[in-house]
């Protein structure tokens, strides 16, 4: 469980680090965006140079890169083969039934590896160096406009808020209780699927609990202190655009004109 | 029987940005029948030193003996269940693992992953109920239903009917009441004395250690500090002052005295060698003034 990234945040000096996060998240989903763009090998090669670049600039350590992209190589390896052995088009190697193995699929099976691994690593670069209260002010500041046909965008950001905030809480919590399980002879990981299935319970009801007691406190504890709601809140956390992000922007603006001219010129 | 720490190391999530060495080089024995106390400011790794002595943790370098079977990180997690059987753990804050629909459910949840029948375990259940000092017409009440203080009772109950020989305590009292503190810890000492029980207890009440333990552990920075009799570690109010550690009242008072320009040959623990002294100190004025 620990080797989970998500929500992982990394702290750091660093320029990707003092960016505002409206930017990075914007930038990052432009970045998802252009990919499925991308047809030939210079086009990845360019966009590979973005990422390795935003990668560098963060100065986050390249190996827990790898250890984000690991937990999800057989999704990656499966997606391919179903490429290598049902694509169709270009030179035919070899056929049995409706599988087959062509110069195309191979091609494609490759494309796919590339943007699979280029879209882990820049949206666990988002993660990486910005903390989720980051990106929840970040979504709420850019779900802004929603207000005007009455969408809860404060209510939204703050449940979203509040959810990532209690991620690792519930983490280390599951881990306290199975813990305690373990210690009273429970042995997880061994038994048919219903025994497995079974052991599960003793460690969802007392999280439950404690997620149901801890919402509640929470709630309590915020109306003690004169909670209200969205309207007439003043921030701590200001986001403020700077002279990083324009300069990011206008690479990654560089980078989509480029792609594009590439794949239709 | 006893479980001996041979330079036991622990880091927590290694090779990340987030590791942390909780334990440095520790050894140390507990010894069969003895009662240990724990103590140390909080962060130092005494909890992470508990979950060593069943297993749940093994060391990341070093070896744990317990009784006969050698724990290393090399150690694979089957075969733990006997182990886990004999020494029973008291987590912090144990009323967090409650689960089932009754309490008597609950308590028996132990012993049946354990292998005992469902009359053994309900009998169990009703046995330690009793002794947790809880009424028997609770065992068909939810564990939901029940006071915070009632709640850790069952879950000590709880860990009690897996009957071990060794009974680990992570600060089983904080939270309750003085009274229901007194009557939990006399039924830890009870047990201790009666049935033979080995107990590690981690406190922040220095009465308790001082009351009840023959064997104390201070621990910080995950490393062993000092280790003795409790009367040898608390001897040194200052040091222990220092490590942001109490000592117990009685001992605090004399202290102060001491500073007044009274005179202890030894420093008293309880309130009962305290009283003592002091009324030994009364005499010895009166008759030098006769
Ligand atoms: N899962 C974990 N990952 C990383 N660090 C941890 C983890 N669990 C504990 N630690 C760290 O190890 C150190 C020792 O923790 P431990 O729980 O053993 O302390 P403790 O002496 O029991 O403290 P307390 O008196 O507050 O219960 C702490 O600094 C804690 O931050
Ligand atoms: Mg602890």
């Amino acid at each position: 469980m620990n080797k989970l990234l998500f929500g992982r945040y990394i702290p750091q000096d660093s320029f990707v680090h003092h960016m505002d996060p409206r930017a990075k998240l914007v930038l990052s989903f432009l970045y998802v965006i252009v990919i499925f763009f991308a047809n030939n090998w210079w086009i990845y090669l360019l966009m590979t140079v973005v990422a390795l670049l935003s990668i560098w600039a963060s100065k986050i350590n390249f190996k827990l890169f790898v250890d984000g992209i690991l937990p999800l190589i057989w999704i990656i390896a499966f997606t391919m083969l179903i490429q290598v052995f049902f694509g169709t088009g270009g030179h035919l190697y070899w056929q049995w039934g409706i599988f087959s193995v062509t110069s195309l699929g191979i091609l494609n099976a490759a494309y796919i590896f590339v943007r699979f691994t280029l879209i882990i690593l820049i949206s666990t670069l988002l993660t990486l160096s910005t903390s989720p209260i980051q990106i929840s002010d970040a979504i709420e500041s850019l779900l802004k406009p929603l207000e005007k046909v009455h969408f809860p965008v404060y209510e939204v950001a703050l449940m979203l808020s509040i959810a990532l905030r209690f991620v690792p809480t519930l983490m280390d919590e599951t881990e306290s209780i199975m813990n305690a399980q373990r210690a009273r002879g429970v042995d997880f990981g061994t038994g048919n699927i219903v025994q497995r299935i079974k052991k599960i319970i003793p460690i969802l009801i007392p999280l439950f609990v404690s997620a149901f007691n801890r919402a509640e406190d929470l709630a309590t504890a915020m109306e003690a202190r004169g909670y209200q709601g969205g309207a007439g809140r003043t921030k701590y956390r200001l986001l403020k655009w700077g002279i990083r992000d324009t300069i990011a922007t206008l690479i990654y603006l560089l980078m989509t004109v480029v792609v594009f001219a590439l794949r239709f010129f | 029987m006893a479980i001996t720490f041979k330079s036991v190391s622990y880091t927590y999530q290694p090779n990340t940005p987030f590791e942390f060495h909780a334990l440095n080089e520790i050894s140390t024995k507990i010894e069969d029948g003895s009662f240990t106390a724990l103590i140390g400011h909080t962060g130092s790794g005494k909890s992470t030193f508990l979950q060593h002595l069943n297993a749940l943790l093994k060391p990341t370098s070093g070896t744990v003996l317990i009784e006969d079977a050698t724990i290393t990180h090399e150690t694979s997690n089957k075969n733990l269940k006997p182990l886990r059987k004999k020494v029973g753990i008291v987590f912090q804050f144990p009323e967090k693992q409650l689960f089932a629909d009754t309490v008597k459910k609950d308590i028996a949840f132990g012993p049946e992953n354990f292998g005992s029948t469902p009359e053994e375990a309900g009998k169990l259940a009703k046995k330690m109920i009793e002794l947790v000092g809880l009424p028997v017409s609770l065992l068909d009440r939810s564990p939901f239903e029940l006071s915070g203080g009632q709640m850790r009772r069952v879950a000590i109950a709880g860990v009690l009917a897996m009957q071990p020989n060794v009974l680990v305590l992570d600060e089983p009292t904080a939270g309750l009441d003085p009274s229901g503190r007194q009557e939990i810890m006399h039924l830890f000492t009870s047990l201790q004395q009666s049935q033979h029980f080995t107990i590690v207890l981690v406190t922040h009440q220095m009465e308790d250690v001082a009351n009840y333990a023959n064997h104390v552990i201070v621990m910080e920075h995950g490393k062993i500090v000092k280790e003795g009799r409790p009367r040898e570690v608390f001897a040194d109010v200052e040091w222990l002052h220092d490590k942001q550690l109490d000592v117990p009242a009685s001992t605090e008072f004399a202290f102060e005295m001491v500073k007044r320009g009274f005179h202890f040959d030894k420093l008293p623990l309880t309130e009962q060698e305290l009283a003592d002294d002091i009324a030994a100190m009364f005499k010895r004025r009166r008759r030098s003034n006769e």
